[in-house]
């Protein structure tokens, strides 16, 4: 009896010791493959800019720094320059940042302040609804649906009011296509309004109950609690929150593809047709040749695009990342 | 210090006092309004863009859509080889890139611990969750497209896995992060292996939310067309083979609402409705499912 569990015992302490190699063997493998999967990210973003730097070095080779000056586009004389769509895509993102900024703000307010508690989630789900609307649907919307109204309503109305003053009012003339930056950045803005909304909804949650409930009250308003409470508290996340709706403008393709116009010429109206980097390169390259210098152009745009995108989306997380303050 | 100073203040003057109470309410009100406002017009956009849709898509809408390749104008196509190619290369970017983010989303949440690579991989991956989707269509052009001579499905459904790994390691670093460390520290008491710590009991702890995130994943790329016009392409006839290029449903729709003919442009507006009713489904059951699990 005393020997049997003896030996049980050391094929026991046999089969634990087995165990326990095999499972830090399974540990070290398992913590191999998820520092392995890390590291790719990282591989991934390295290899987007390496590849699009080759793909793009034909042509920043050929024009030199001036590629980033010229306004040329002109495919039969082989001469091209990213200054145009540079313009357009800051341009386009800035408007739509006016438009989507103050109606986001308006939103997060009245989701996190004002809303009966029953209506914060429907309202609150369906603004994130209109992230999750594919790019291209809102292309067609854009298209079909906001273009026509720009182009008979919108726009000359704008036309008669702002056209003839003195300074402002070249900014506001030409005709009235519908299609163009402004339209571009109507679009945007609709397409960057969710994501705005929503961070700035999470961030303004985050505001101790204790600061508000004080300045309640000593008397406040909910404006008032709003401004001097809630914005100053959450500055930093708020012009994060603003930053990513920029990153995601930059970017934007088949929605400003759809209704910007797409002629490479700087508008000198906000009704002028234009384009952004990321339309011309939709647009040019199913035209463009494997190693011809002007697949080599549209590599490079996506290069600065991808830098200027970079930039921007680095800014932004600095800025949301936990614990920021204003 | 409005005891001091010579300003009538609300203590001392009771006319200035309520006028600059109702002045302050008047602010208040305007403020209001005009954030209800904003609300409505953020709601309106919406349903005009669902109203649009539902109006011209159901004229489009018939059964030869879902039978039916594309085929010339005016000969009555449909488009099951875009929803075909849509739902082959979705699901293998989707197979492709879950294991990867999961891995990522495991290697932030329970090892990298505040590391420098840590903090580097969930900031590069913050990075490309934003990134112009066109610039991943770049990129997977440049090392598969050009390279292995011509655009493949499978390039479209590596261009999408690229897409699919952020939004997967976002999610699971989240969800892996919000299971209590006392669970942990039980299973590791029992003398369970960290690894399989991790897969028995952290990716069931956290399995609705992981779920979640592959499903928004899963309706964030269906719906992508700027990666697919360098990579898949876009194919107007029947095929199923990986290594030629691939109809899609979002670039289907982008040649056909450009084009001339009435008969496309009605088809494009009849595959916008099926490509958003489908997202938006996919959204709203993957928001249930994690609201549920709470």
């Amino acid at each position: 009896m005393g020997r049997g569990s003896q030996v049980s015992g050391a094929a026991k302490a046999e089969t634990t010791a087995s165990t326990r190699w095999t499972s830090s063997l399974g540990d070290t493998i398992f913590a191999a493959l998820a520092r392995l999967s890390g590291i790719l990210v990282l591989v991934i973003l390295g290899a987007i800019i390496v590849a699009l730097a080759i793909g793009g070095a034909q042509a920043l080779r050929t024009f030199g720094p001036g590629f980033l000056t010229s306004d040329d586009w002109d495919p039969v004389r082989e001469s091209f320059g990213a200054l145009v769509p540079i313009f357009g895509t800051i341009m386009t993102a800035i408007l739509a940042l006016l438009l989507a900024v103050p109606l986001a703000f308006g939103i997060a307010f009245y989701l996190t302040e004002l809303a009966p508690a029953w209506l914060r989630r429907p309202v609150g789900t369906a603004i994130e609804l209109l992230a999750a609307v594919p790019s291209i649907i809102y292309g067609m919307w854009g298209f079909f649906v906001i273009v026509p109204i720009m182009s008979q309503y919108v726009q000359p109305a704008i036309i008669d009011t702002f056209g003839d003053l003195p300074v402002i009012g070249p900014f506001f003339s030409g005709p009235p296509f519908g299609t163009g930056i402004l339209t571009a950045a109507l679009v945007l803005a609709v397409m960057v309004i969710p994501f705005i909304a929503a961070t700035m909804r999470d961030v303004f949650d985050t505001v101790p109950a204790v600061y508000k409930e004080s300045a309640y009250g000593v008397g406040c308003t909910t404006w008032e609690v709003m401004r001097s409470i809630v914005i100053p508290y959450t500055r930093a996340s708020v012009v994060g929150g603003i930053m990513l709706g920029l990153g995601r403008a930059l970017g934007e393709t088949m929605a400003v593809t759809f209704v910007i116009g797409n002629t490479n010429r700087i508008a000198t109206s906000l009704f002028g047709p234009g384009n952004t980097i990321a339309s011309i390169v939709a647009l040019e390259f199913p035209e463009s040749q494997t190693g011809s210098l002007k697949l080599s152009a549209l590599l490079a745009l996506g290069l600065i695009l991808f830098v200027i995108a970079f930039i921007v989306l680095a800014i932004s997380r600095f800025l949301l990342r936990p614990g920021v303050k204003a | 210090m409005s005891a001091t100073t010579a300003i009538p203040g609300p203590a001392k003057d009771s006319t200035t006092a309520l006028l600059l109470g109702r002045r302050r309410h008047r602010v208040n009100l305007i403020i209001k309004i005009c954030c209800v406002t904003a609300t409505v017009i953020g709601l309106l956009f919406l349903a005009s863009i669902l109203f649009t849709l539902l109006w011209r898509g159901v004229a489009g809408l018939s059964l030869t859509v879902f039978t039916t390749s594309t085929l010339p104008p005016g000969s009555h196509g449909g488009l099951l080889n875009a929803i075909i190619g849509t739902v082959i290369q979705t699901m293998l970017g989707a197979a492709i890139g879950t294991p990867i983010g999961l891995m990522v989303g495991t290697y932030l949440a329970e090892y990298a611990q505040g590391s420098q690579l840590g903090n580097a991989v969930r900031f590069v991956s913050d990075i490309l969750l934003s990134a112009p989707s066109i610039l991943v269509g770049l990129f997977v052009y440049q090392i598969i497209v050009s390279p292995f001579g011509g655009f493949s499905g499978i390039a479209g459904c590596l261009a999408l896995a690229l897409i699919v790994i952020p939004i997967i390691v976002r999610t699971t670093e989240d969800m892996l992060r919000l299971i209590p460390s006392t669970l942990r520290e039980a299973v590791i008491g029992l003398g369970a292996p960290k690894w399989k710590m991790i897969v028995l009991i952290c990716y069931r702890a956290a399995k609705d939310g992981i779920v979640t995130g592959i499903l928004l994943a899963i309706a964030r790329v269906s719906g992508e067309t700027a990666p697919l016009l360098f990579t898949s392409l876009g194919n107007l006839n029947w095929s199923l083979s990986l290594t030629r290029p691939m109809a899609s449903l979002p670039v289907t729709i982008y040649q056909y609402a450009g084009s001339a003919f009435q008969d496309w442009v009605d088809l494009a507006w009849a595959g916008a409705l099926l490509i958003t009713v489908a997202v938006l489904a996919v959204n709203i059951i993957a928001r249930t499912l994690l609201r549920g699990g709470k």
